[in-house]
């Protein structure tokens, strides 16, 4: 008994040591990086090597890189366009998305019968499959030649073989729906699955149709679900350059992205990409909280 | 039409076409991609016979004699093994240290850790590249810094995996541990640790194949053509490779990511069913 004080002590110490390590990781290489951004962001070029000159101190940070930016979204601005363009894609993408993985979720959770197995199986397989091969996919199918073109002009769709990787917005956007779509139906399907059947039940005792047990009672309660899968593939969506540089390749489908890329990997002016960098986040800082906000409530009533 | 919805007591036949038509949609062009991969001829775009030619036996261009897609391929596997074996120990510790500690400080670092999963990739490669350049100049771009970015972003999926198992535990195991005489640290081992394996492992399923998914962090990060992964080899030379080696680089990749996962899961499902327990991480990590 008498030894007990002493090893609260030590227990009370045992749980902030051993987060320490991953705090300490994330500190380095999550935080201290963000500030390095900024640094750059409100810094300088070096005026001979055209190299960034970042400013550490607050006081003396430029805001230069930002007033470029704002330019930019000036109306007839280059940086307006892209942003209009980027939000226009991604909220059809996500659309899109919504439209096609709710009903599959759905189905799933609600039909799966003995092949909720296979069919949970078929769900998972895209994260197993990488990003830029699923792309790779789509470029083999959509080349002039392609199985795509074949198939619509043996439908007589078209007369000629289209070229799709030229600069269209249809096939930047497919891509990102086929891409990000996997992400959005796994939590629904996750959420939906847990819908407490009884509930239905008694929907369709009280005399409801199976569509008005549906949209009376299964939408309305996953509707938290839905805005979290949007979110969740949202977010990517609005950094992704490599959808629209491998299925399109033209400034015509740039998103901000693209210009966060061109800026910072184009050498010259990257204090500007970094300040695109910090608007992404203050655009983004929303939804990132309510997904986070999110989480913590559906752990708060797991831990129940 | 309405009639047909209504229908009361059948499968709604319309929502199984509309699925099946959606993992054909899904799937389909993947394996269309492994199909070219087998191609006698050059063209990526229709069939052309069968050979392994572009995996094995032309002498330049072929997945084995091409040093850059087999460099690619090997880069993938290293960092995939490195962030495996660093995020997981650290994730778990990280993930046990914030669940049981209480207080303003675990709550707003709880929080915080949880950041990274939401963050868009652009902007961790972005801050990332400045950082190695700009402070941590010691750390070269390449494998060091690629490894450090996939374990920082990796490190999220292993804290919600490790803490959804460790809610749903609670803490009166360790507990009973400690009334029967352990020292904390013995019933971190004795008591928690085993219940935890089957999360270890999902997490490790995770860390991989996010790790080897991987492009904007790598791509960023990579000191030139010597540390690109294979998703960097797809992007730089998607649109104008010549030949379907590529597509036996990205088909053979996607065989070997299963083939791991494949085993992991199996080790999972193992240690799942020897220690008989209900196991929510699944659930837990899609929420």
């Amino acid at each position: 008994m008498s030894e007990r004080p002493r090893e609260r002590g030590r227990h009370s110490l045992l749980w902030p040591g051993l987060a320490l390590p991953g705090i300490v990781w994330l500190c380095l290489f999550f935080l201290v990086p963000f500030y390095v951004v900024l640094g750059v962001a409100f810094g300088t070029v070096d005026p001979l090597f055209l190299t960034p000159q970042p400013e550490w101190n607050p006081l003396r940070w430029d805001p230069h890189a930002f007033e470029f930016v704002w330019e930019g979204l000036a109306s007839g601005g280059g940086f307006r366009t892209v942003f209009l363009r980027t939000f226009a894609y991604v909220a059809i993408a996500v659309a899109i998305s919504l439209a096609i993985a709710y009903p599959v979720a759905y189905y799933v959770a609600r039909f799966g019968g003995r092949f909720k197995g296979l069919l949970l199986a078929g769900l998972v397989a895209p994260f197993l499959i990488s990003y830029l091969m699923r792309m790779l996919a789509w470029i083999n199918l959509l080349q002039e030649d392609g199985w795509v073109n074949a198939v619509l002009m043996w439908v007589h769709v078209l007369d000629t073989p289209r070229t799709w990787l030229d600069g269209r917005a249809s096939s930047v956007i497919l891509g990102l729906v086929y891409g990000y779509v996997p992400f959005m139906i796994l939590p629904l399907y996750a959420f939906l699955d847990r819908v407490d059947r009884s509930l239905l039940e008694a929907a369709r005792d009280l005399g409801a149709s199976r569509f008005h047990a549906f949209r009376l009672v299964t939408l309305p309660l996953s509707t938290p679900a839905i805005l979290a899968g949007c979110v969740i593939i949202a977010l990517p969506m609005f950094g992704d350059y490599y959808t629209p540089d491998l299925l399109s390749g033209s400034p015509n489908t740039s998103l901000l992205g693209n210009q966060i890329d061109l800026y910072i990997r184009g050498g010259q002016q990257v204090p500007v990409g970094a300040a695109l960098v910090v608007c992404l986040m203050l655009l983004l800082a929303v939804f990132m909280a309510y997904y986070l906000y999110a989480t913590a409530r559906a752990e708060r009533r797991l831990g129940r | 039409m309405r009639r047909w919805l209504a229908n009361a007591w059948g499968k709604p036949r319309f929502l199984l076409l509309f699925t099946l038509a959606y993992f054909a949609w899904s799937l389909v062009p993947i394996l269309v991609a492994i199909r070219f991969s087998f191609n006698e001829g050059r063209s990526r775009s229709t069939a052309q016979g069968w050979s392994t030619r572009w995996y094995w036996s032309d002498p330049d261009l072929s997945v084995r004699n091409d040093p850059d897609l087999i460099g690619a391929l090997s880069q993938s596997l290293t960092l995939a093994a490195i962030a495996v074996a660093v995020t997981v120990p650290l994730g778990v510790a990280l993930a046990v240290g914030l669940t049981r500690w209480r207080g303003r400080v675990a709550t707003a670092s709880r929080f915080g850790s949880m950041i990274p999963l939401v963050t868009p990739e652009i902007v961790m490669g972005v801050a990332l590249l400045l950082v190695f350049v700009h402070v941590f100049g010691f750390i070269p771009l390449g494998t060091e810094a690629q490894a450090i970015g996939h374990v920082t972003f990796s490190l999220a999926f292993v804290l919600i995996i490790v803490r959804g198992r460790l809610l749903s535990i609670g803490p009166e195991y360790e507990e009973a541990a400690r009334d029967l005489g352990a020292s904390p640290l013995q019933s971190l081992r004795l008591a928690l640790l085993p219940l935890l394996v089957p999360a270890v492992v999902a997490s490790a399923i995770i860390v991989f194949a996010i790790s080897m998914d991987d492009f904007v962090v790598s791509a960023y990060l990579s000191a030139g053509a010597a540390t690109d992964t294979v998703p960097v080899r797809i992007y730089s030379t998607g649109r104008t490779a010549p030949t379907p080696a590529l597509n036996a680089l990205a088909s053979l990749t996607l065989g070997v990511t299963i083939l791991i996962a494949l085993v992991l899961f199996v080790v999972w499902r193992l240690v799942r069913r020897r220690r008989g327990a209900e196991d929510p991480t699944a659930e837990a990590f899609a929420a």
